[in-house]
Formats: C-alpha cells, structure tokens, sequence
C-alpha cells in the first residue's frame, strides 16, 4: 500500500530508534494525545525500541474514552423514542454509560445502527422521511468537519429528520489543562490527522508559555520515530518549538475549507470530560443557526444524572498521577469485556493496555 | 479520529470521487477538498478525503530518513 | 418442477401436503442417496471403526447469501471442518432447517443446492434432516443445524495430543487470514465498500487427510472460525506450559483484506475464517506439510506463522513487522469500525 509501506520498513525504524538511542541524554517524559497514537505504538511494540530515558505517556486523545457518560446515557434515551434510528460510529457502541451502552440497547431491538461515514447517516434521513436519524457525534478536530458537511448537506436538501447530537471536542484545551495541573510532561506528540485540518497555530503556547516542544507526527511506526526524535533533540539543546514531521499531510495552515465549514457550524462550548470535569471551551456545539439540526434543542429528553461509577480512578490514570493497579476496580469489576471507566473502555486505553500485559 | 489511509483517486465524479486502497474501491467525499485529480492520493477518514498527499514532501521524508540510516550504519 | 408457492408458509412445516412436496420436490431432488431415500425416523448407519466422531453446529449467518458462498455452503463446511480437525473422516451430517414463513423458495432452492454440492465435495452424505416453519418474525429467515458422524480410524484421535507439544514445533495455516469475515461484513454492512474479497468457506477434510496421512507428529489442529487465529493461538496457548511466538511478516494476508483492514482499523488476526486450519507439527515434518499443503486446492498460500517457545508461557506474542513485540489476546468482543 502507497505511503504505508515506505513508513514501515524495519530497518528505518530502527536506524532512528538507534539515533535516538544517541542523542538521548536526559530523562524525557512525551505525551501523546491521540488514540490513533496510541494504537500505532502498541501495534508495531514502538515502546520495546526506545530508550529507558524516554517514556511515553498516554494521554486523553480517545475521543471513544472522553465521551462523557452522560452523552452516552442521552443517546440511550433517544434510542428509546419511537420513530428515532441512532446513527453511529462503531467506537462508541460499547461504551458504558451509567446503566447500558448502545450495544446493549441494540440487542434488545433498538434501532442503532453503525455508519462508516456521516454522509451515510443523511441517507437514512432521506430513506426513512418517516423517522429521525440522530446522528452521534465524536471525535476530534479531524472527524467534526465530516459532521458540519452532513449538517450543510441536510441544509441543502432541506431534510427535516436529520439531527447530531455533538459531543465534538478540541485538543489544544486538553493538553493546556494537563500542563496546568501540573502532569509532569517534556514534550507532546501532536495528532498528525488533526493538525491537518486546524494547522499549527493551535499549538502556540504550548512551546512559546510553557516551554514544551511539540512536534506533528504520522502514524506510521517511522513517523513516529522520527518524532520522537525530532522532540528528543529539541528537549537536549532546550529550544522547544513547533514542527512538522507529517509533512506530506499536514501544512502550517491546516485545510482552510474544513475550517471554515467548521466555524460556519460549530462554536466553542464548556465540555466535560470523562475522568478529567469540565474542560472551558473544550467542546463543540451546533451554532444557533443550525439549531434546527442540534438534537438537544429539537427533541429535548430527559437525562438521569449521571452516576460515575464508586472506585473508578480514570480520571486519576488520565492525567498519569496513578497506575491502573492502584484502582480497586482494576482486573476485577473492571475488565476489557466489561469496563467500568474510560481507560478501559477503549482497547487502547492505559488500563485495557495494562490488563493485556498483567 | 486519527485512523486515516492513504487512498488514490481513480475517477472524480464531484463532489465525490472513487478512491482506491490496493483493490478496495469506495466513493469518498470530496467536500473537505478544492479540488482532486485522478492519479492523486488523498487521506480517507471516514468516508471523507480531508487532505492530499503530498507527493514532493513523502519523498523528502524518506531521502531524510534515509540519511538517518546510512549514518547509523556507519 | 418448479415449486408452488413462491414462498415458504406455515404449512410447510405441518406434516401435510405442502410439506411432502417440499421434501420430494426439494429436498430429496438435491440429497437423494440410498439411506435418505428410505425416509425412515432414524437413518441407520454402518461404521466399523470402535471409536466414532459426533459434532454439531447451528448456522445463523446474517446475510445468508455472501460473497464465496451461502449458508448452506457454510453448514457443510463447519460440520466437516470440526470432524476432520479431531482426526476423524467425516461421513455422515443431519440438516436440520428452521425456516421463516414467507422466505423465499427460490433462495431456498439456492441455499439446498449449495448444501447438496459441498456435500458431494467433501464427500460426505446427507442421511437425515429435519424442517421446520415458525412464523414471521420467530426466527431471523433461516437457521440451519448441522450434525456429522465421522469415523476415527486408530492412532487419529488427536485429542490429548497437544501435551507432546514441545519448544521448536511450528504452527503453520493453511492460507490467508480474515476472507470469510471481511466478506460477510461487506455485504452485510452498508458501509459501501467495493472488494473482490471472498469468503474462504471450505471443506477441509481432504487437505487435512492427506497431512495426517503423510505426518507422524501433528500434535494439534484447530479451525480458525469465530474469533479467528488469535483465539485459537490463545486457546493453545491455555492448554501448554510454553509460550507462542507468532511471526508478523510471515502471515499470509489478502491485499484487499489488508487494505480493508487499514481502512476500519481490524486486527486480521482476530477475523472469522471458514477455510482454515491451524496445525501444529513437529518441525523436522513442517517442510514436508507445507509441500502436501502447496499442492492442494486449498493450501496454496500455507506458511509457517510461528512457533512454540520456552518464554512467556501461555502468552501469545507477536513478533511485528517492524522489530517490535506485543501480546495477543483474547478477544474481547466483535471489531467494530473506528473512526480512532
């Protein structure tokens, strides 16, 4: 496969894993934010190939492991209504919420289907003029523009049974908000996907008020190499900046039409996130002018508080405090076939990693 | 929100286009997108192409990763 | 002849008129043989070995129809793929069909003539079945059960054979990882995926024959079915104080399966198979396997996909394309597609 292929070769990842080897000198703490991250470094055992001084933390990038519980209980209480078909992305239907999770619902014959593009969730709208298509959306920077082009498209055709419910997010408050609270972090690993759309502005204060590197990188196991490295050496001669590493996706300036077509949809709200509170201005809501698409304002449904599971410490684990063996829950109540918090959640998560290697 | 692949463009029927990924064919969206060629790669998430490849740039990569790994040989 | 109605009703299945028609008219047509024919309660069978191999299967699959095969294809194949893996020669299968009312005949038809095929294939003979009518919405429009009886010749019960595992055997699959699953998904998922993947749904029991035929230290054979390799490698795993090493590079993967892979973000290790054994043999013998495979049907892309080792005991580590490791696990539940 073209442009996989190249970035997987052994002997590249190994040539860079040996020049990181070289030129790391002092202990490096990276985070990355990205599941997509975290995927690629567990699937190709990136972490077996570095340095002891560099270590790589996980951090809340899994917009699967974010979504609040009470998002996932109100999609529960939509799918409940007659007449509604629950649009999703196939990461979500087994997150829990606070009783059930969309998997479980579907089983019991409601009618929750998974999409693989939004764009197949409006043609359910004008399949089935009779019902009403909510569609759920997640996901970062790099999946709210499909969701803002669903939305136009609906506009276009002036569909009437097309809503989102938004539980969109952006990175860079997340990442500020770790810094701030002080999780010991030298550097981060930027989302390649996401930088593609947004550019790099984003991250500006990161390096220029808190003196952190950060640095955009692919998903290939070379890309993430050679960002690795690439932070390594900013972090030895303490010049941390913004780069590039994924420069044959990403530019400086992002993809300027998925950023309009996002600000024309969208507007910055509160978010909260799962295992980490309230975030400001970490999350993404239908402007008023598209309100006529937001499923929260069109068919308002009444939402249980939440109850965040006793014990769970994920939000604890999310900011790298503690591990999943301080948890109580950790291996017994918790497993990967029936998580409990965020970080199991996802196969990817700190804990269902962790479980993997007990 | 990061699992995207490489995919080429075989015919553009705007504002879709059918993008391949070895043999596997899907008509992707092209409305996060100027333009498209045939022939050119685009990033498919999700059913969407939100980004070209740049074919210049991949190249440059490689020629630095290379270097990386002749110096490390010697 | 051509059955009237078009459709499957409720009398079918009521021991009347209708439904003597459909045994004759459908049925027997497609599995006529001499111990069918006599349409007795019970089929009574000769076999002169002292042991006998029994298993049973029920078929669900949802689309029936898939491209590479159907579900009747598929019933024949689980029921004579779960015989051979224990050693045994399949002979005889029961088909035992729960239909609901207002299926189509002619998918049906289709569906009873895959079955009669694969059945002649594999050599085996369909000697009993039974039908049954639920009304509509009772059952998900077809549900088959299978059952097979098969003989176990001395020194081929390979059960209990896995304690002679040893460091140094090799496990070795029979083909590419993942076609069945990919190409159920495809078309039973509208995600709008145009690939020419197909199912890999097979007999398998000449190509395992001919091995056990021809090898003296195979100590463990699975089908690779639901859950795929990784379950099966984990299943062994539970079983031996040793450790398993699976070689990345080596496994042999579909390049539209790979690229379908890519796209949804699947693991192939984890994707049903229904053509596909795993066999763990000696590996002084191993070279001699993957020729017998190499030259069957349904072996041409055989490899040796890892080992057994002294480390990790119990634990399934991939050794990755790119020099890393990692450890698979059991499955946790169904791949869904992921945007992350």
């Amino acid at each position: 496969m073209k442009y996989i292929e190249e970035y997987r070769k052994k002997d590249l990842i190994l040539a860079v894993a040996a020049e990181i080897v070289k030129v790391s000198r002092k202990e490096i703490a990276l985070m990355e934010v990205c599941g997509g991250h975290t995927m690629a470094i567990h699937r190709f055992g990136l972490t077996s190939l570095l340095p002891p001084t560099v270590s790589l933390l996980s951090g809340p990038g899994c917009p699967v492991c974010v979504s609040g519980q009470r998002f996932i209980d109100a999609a529960v209480e939509y799918c409940h209504l007659p007449g509604v078909i629950i649009a999703t992305y196939g990461d979500l239907i087994r997150v829990p919420g606070s009783n059930t999770s969309l998997e479980k619902e579907k089983a019991r014959g409601f009618d929750v289907r998974i999409v693989y593009s939004t764009l197949d969730a409006v043609e359910m709208a004008r399949a089935n003029p009779d019902k009403r298509i909510i569609f759920l959306g997640i996901g970062f920077e790099t999946t709210a523009p499909a969701t803002a082009a669903a939305i136009l498209e609906a506009e276009k055709e002036q569909l009437r049974n097309f809503f989102v419910l938004s539980a969109h997010k952006v990175m860079p408050p997340v990442m500020k908000a770790l810094v701030e609270e002080g999780v010991k972090i030298d550097g981060f690993i930027a989302p390649g996907h996401v930088t593609a759309i947004t550019g790099t502005a984003i991250y500006k204060e990161l390096p220029e008020q808190y003196g952190l590197g950060v640095v955009v990188a692919g998903f290939e196991p070379v890309d993430l190499m050679q960002a690795i490295l690439m932070l390594v050496k900013q972090h030895a001669s303490e010049t941390p900046g913004i780069e590039i590493q994924y420069q044959r996706v990403v530019n400086t300036g992002g993809n300027l039409i998925a950023q309009k077509m996002l600000e024309r949809v969208f507007e910055l709200k509160d978010e909260s996130w799962r295992g980490l509170g309230m975030i400001p201005l970490s999350g993404l809501k239908l402007r008023e002018s598209y309100a006529v698409f937001d499923a929260e304002v069109q068919i308002p449904v009444e939402v249980p508080p939440a109850r965040e599971p006793k014990g769970c410490i994920c939000g604890m684990i999310l900011r790298g405090f503690k591990t999943p063996e301080d948890c109580k829950l950790f291996a017994t109540a918790c497993t990967p076939s029936e998580p409990v918090g965020a970080c199991m959640v996802s196969g990817e998560g700190t804990c269902a990693t962790y479980y993997k290697y007990r | 929100m990061c699992l995207a692949i490489p995919a080429k463009v075989i015919s553009v029927d705007w504002p879709s286009a059918v993008v391949s990924v070895e043999n596997v064919e899907y008509r992707a969206s092209m409305l996060l997108l100027e333009d498209v060629k045939v022939g050119e790669y685009v990033m498919l998430h999700a059913g969407f192409a939100i980004e070209k490849v740049d074919p210049e740039e991949a190249a440059e990569t490689l020629r630095l990763l290379n270097e990386v790994e002749k110096n490390s040989i010697r | 002849m051509s059955l009237n109605p078009d459709k499957i009703l409720l009398s079918h299945g009521n021991g009347g008129r209708l439904m003597h028609e459909l045994i004759s008219g459908l049925f027997l047509r497609h599995f006529s043989n001499s111990i069918l024919d006599e349409q007795s309660d019970s089929a009574i069978l000769p076999v002169d070995t002292a042991e006998i191999a029994f298993t049973t299967d029920s078929f669900v699959i949802d689309p029936l129809f898939f491209p590479g095969g159907n579900i009747g294809k598929l019933a024949v194949c689980g029921t004579v793929n779960d015989l051979s893996v224990s050693g045994a020669t399949p002979l005889y299968i029961s088909v035992s069909l729960i239909i609901e009312e207002g299926f189509p005949m002619k998918d049906l038809e289709m569906i009873v003539r895959s079955l009669a095929e694969e059945a002649v294939k594999a050599g085996v003979t369909i000697v009993t079945g039974d039908t049954k009518v639920v009304n509509k919405g009772k059952c998900d429009k077809l549900f088959i059960n299978t059952a097979g009886i098969g003989r176990l010749d001395r020194g081929r019960n390979l059960a209990g054979r896995f304690r002679s595992v040893i460091p140094g055997d090799v496990i070795i699959i029979n083909g590419s990882l993942g076609d069945h699953g990919m190409a159920v998904m495809n078309a039973r998922e509208s995600f709008n995926f145009r690939s020419p993947v197909l199912s890999d749904c097979c007999c398998l029991n000449g190509l395992i024959g001919q091995v056990l035929d021809q090898s003296s230290t195979v100590r463990f054979m699975r089908d690779a079915t639901r859950g795929g390799v990784a379950t099966v490698l984990n299943e062994l795993g539970g079983k031996i104080p040793f450790g398993i090493e699976v070689d990345e590079e080596s496994l042999p993967l579909d390049k539209g399966v790979s690229a379908m892979c890519e796209i949804l973000g699947f693991d192939p290790l984890y994707i049903a198979n229904e053509g596909k054994v795993i066999i763990v043999a000696g590996e002084v013998e191993s070279r001699h396997i993957l020729e017998l495979l190499h030259s069957h049907e349904f072996g041409q892309e055989a490899a040796i996909i890892g080992r057994v080792v002294q480390d990790h005991p119990g634990k399934v580590v991939l050794k990755t394309s790119t020099g890393g490791k990692r450890i698979i696990d059991v499955l946790t539940g169904d791949q869904l597609p992921r945007i992350c």
